[in-house]
């Protein structure tokens, strides 16, 4: 897997919000890569700025109050910040597809599932292959149907109001993957419904992207879903990559403070129960912690925590981590 | 279907709406210091005149037999003669009405164009100079009077440019055509006058843009915020990052959300547009319902102030139901849930 050719690279890339007060520095040097075919997961707690990096990726944070004061995003080699709007669009119909966290957001209210799902089938159509309205309708027939949704006629003149939270996630994994992606991004898909659906949500979620090979980056909190369905994980605290693993060395072998915090919060059957978890919680954007950004909730914070921020260090072949008390390993 | 049921729904609603103003207008006019009868005869009139013409009147009978009276004739459309024009207050109607009618379209229709078109420009170069400039002229615009505008304009387009003619419906020696409809601009059409029309368009133009002023900037406001608020939704970002194109987004997804709020205070500024509007009827000498309304006012004229506002109302009730029918067909949670209650 590894030669496969890198499909998303991002490099040094700081994401700012510009508030009443001052700048909130999000992202703060983010570096990530995956390889066409993998499927990666990107862990943290909420706030970290997953979805900003994510939303980034696809240029539709709102700027202002967004700021990408730095920084570069290669898909298939080229710098998605520096395309034209033509190539964007072609990234964002054919390339890269995102399924939002809260299905109920993501859907228009004011416009029917046919209309949207139809505007996103005709326009992620190849260049000068303009589609008929009866191929654009069959097709996004087709596109319901493979997320399994009964009676996809009348679901097609039904308004975003009319679905449960399950039927319109499963509308959004549709729209996202009736565009035929490269890369599908999803963002904590389900997470605002409850277990059963979620759960249902996540297994067609995983079907779909094996069938079809789809590249996939999952956002997500729940370690659970990360090691079922991914091959490589990067945990993200307050705007940095902590640690990136193959998935299952991370939860073999978690190198950082954060990450160990994280997978002990996993409540076990066999002995402990729930455990102590992370205390504190995430730092205030606006005058982050110096150094680390870890450090005010580190159990093992030396003085170099607070006075630098800690490169990433390689551990092992598929193993790094941006922490000081892996010093003596090889830096990245 | 369902539209026919909301509109029948809608509709029995508005009579109660007016029946329930006709008797506080009915109850306004009778409480009203002053004795109706002696202001009709006038005050060297002997008494027995003032006396027979009560008993006419009925103003000798209690209140609610009163008010059978009025409303029975009221329905008939009778509301006696205006003490100032000596007329039935309804042909004064059936003459004045639809002038104003013609005015406050022609500002609505201004208004609308106006006031989204440059609240779509404004979200569009949100931010930029644009922006500020419309924002700046919207502030102008809510807080200057039409009255105000009125006069400039007439300043600026009549006298110093000498583009537009500033009173009157038409020019004087423009052939007006046969009353059909009373709004000449529709009558000229309906009689094949082009002339007139575009004669009667010239005319139209100050007041109804000094009349629309206003609401232009009310609208431009409300249309430009509403689409900044919707533009950082999550349905836009997912709509671009489904690779639909930006003009497809802006001009499809983030406008039909956006109209919303728009269209509802549209509807009440027009609404309102057609009684505010007796300053600018009085300064481009327009025969209009207001400036009628407001004289019948200043002379205590009882029959013509009723039959007014019960007009007045019933326009406030037709147009919010106007309003109501496209915001419902903007919004299906609107369409939606009205047609679970029917």
């Amino acid at each position: 897997m590894s030669f496969a050719p890198l499909l998303l690279e991002i490099k040094n890339l700081h994401v700012h919000y510009a508030v009443y007060g001052g700048r909130l520095k999000v992202l703060d040097g983010v570096d990530f890569h995956m390889r066409t075919g993998e499927k990666v997961g990107l862990v943290g707690e909420t706030g970290c700025g997953k979805t900003t990096m994510m939303k980034a990726i696809l240029r539709v944070l709102p700027m202002p109050p967004a700021q990408i004061p730095q920084g570069e995003i290669y898909f298939n080699g080229r710098d998605i910040r520096k395309m034209s709007g033509n190539d964007l669009q072609r990234v964002r119909g054919r390339g890269i597809s995102m399924i939002f966290q809260d299905p109920t957001a993501a859907l228009n209210p004011v416009f029917s599932v046919g209309e949207q799902l139809g505007a996103v089938i005709q326009y992620s159509a190849e260049r000068g292959k303009a589609l008929s309205h009866q191929e654009i309708h069959q097709r996004a027939i087709a596109a319901l149907q493979e997320v399994a949704l009964a009676d996809p006629e009348r679901l097609l003149r039904s308004y975003p109001s009319q679905l449960s939270g399950g039927m319109r996630q499963r509308v959004c994994i549709g729209m996202a993957l009736a565009t035929h992606p490269q890369l599908l991004i999803a963002d904590e898909p389900g997470t605002s419904l409850d277990v059963t659906i979620q759960d249902q949500v996540l297994r067609l979620l995983r079907t779909l992207v094996a069938e079809k090979d789809t590249s996939v980056i999952l956002i997500t909190h729940s370690l659970g879903i990360v090691r079922e369905m991914t091959d490589r994980v990067y945990v993200m605290y307050a705007g940095d990559i902590v640690e990136v693993a193959v998935t299952p060395n991370l939860f073999a072998n978690p190198l950082h403070p954060y990450t160990q915090g994280l997978i002990s919060t996993v409540p076990r059957l066999t002995g402990g129960g729930i455990a102590s978890g992370i205390p504190g919680r995430i730092p205030n954007y606006l005058t982050p912690p110096t150094g680390c950004r870890f450090h005010p909730r580190c159990p093992h914070v030396m003085d170099i925590c607070r006075a630098e921020k800690p490169p990433a260090y390689r551990v092992d072949d598929d193993h790094e981590v941006a922490c000081f008390l892996y010093r003596t390993e090889n830096r990245v | 279907m369902s539209l026919l049921n909301f509109l029948v729904r809608r509709i029995i609603y508005s009579v109660f709406v007016l029946l329930g103003l006709s008797i506080v207008i009915f109850l306004i006019a009778r409480v009203m210091p002053g004795d109706p009868a002696r202001m009709a005869v006038g005050a060297r009139a002997p008494q027995w005149v003032v006396d027979r013409l009560r008993e006419q009147m009925h103003l000798n009978q209690p209140l609610v037999v009163q008010y059978g009276y009025w409303l029975s004739d009221a329905v008939r459309g009778d509301f006696g003669l205006s003490l100032i024009t000596q007329r039935p207050v309804t042909t004064d109607i059936k003459e004045f009405l639809p002038a104003s009618l013609e005015l406050v379209f022609f500002s609505g229709l201004l208004s609308a164009v106006g006031g989204i078109g440059l609240g779509i420009v404004s979200a569009r170069y949100k931010d930029t100079w644009i922006d500020n400039v419309v924002r700046v002229f919207s502030y102008f615009g809510i807080v200057t009077p039409s009255f105000v505008f009125a006069i400039l304009f007439i300043l600026l387009f009549g006298f110093t440019l000498n583009w537009l003619p500033i009173i009157g419906r038409v020019h004087e020696q423009t052939a007006v055509p046969p009353l059909v409809t009373g709004a000449i601009t529709v009558d000229a059409l309906l009689a094949g006058q082009f002339g007139t029309f575009f004669d009667a368009l010239r005319h139209l133009l100050l007041p109804a843009i000094s009349l629309a002023m206003g609401s232009i900037a009310q609208e431009a406001r409300i249309t430009r915020s509403s689409m900044a608020d919707n533009l950082s939704k999550d349905y836009i970002a997912s709509a671009r990052a489904l690779g639909i194109p930006e003009r497809v987004v802006m001009g499809r997804f983030l406008l039909k959300p956006s109209l919303i709020p728009t269209v509802s205070i549209l509807g009440l500024d027009i609404a309102s547009t057609l009684s505010v509007a007796f300053l600018v009827e009085l300064i481009f000498n327009w025969p209009g319902l207001a400036r009628y309304g407001m004289n019948a006012m200043l002379h205590k004229d009882l029959n013509a102030i009723s039959a007014v506002i019960l007009v007045l109302g019933a326009a406030f009730v037709t147009v919010n139901i106007i309003v109501d029918i496209i915001v419902a067909q903007l919004d299906p949670r609107i369409r939606l849930s009205a047609t679970r209650s029917a």
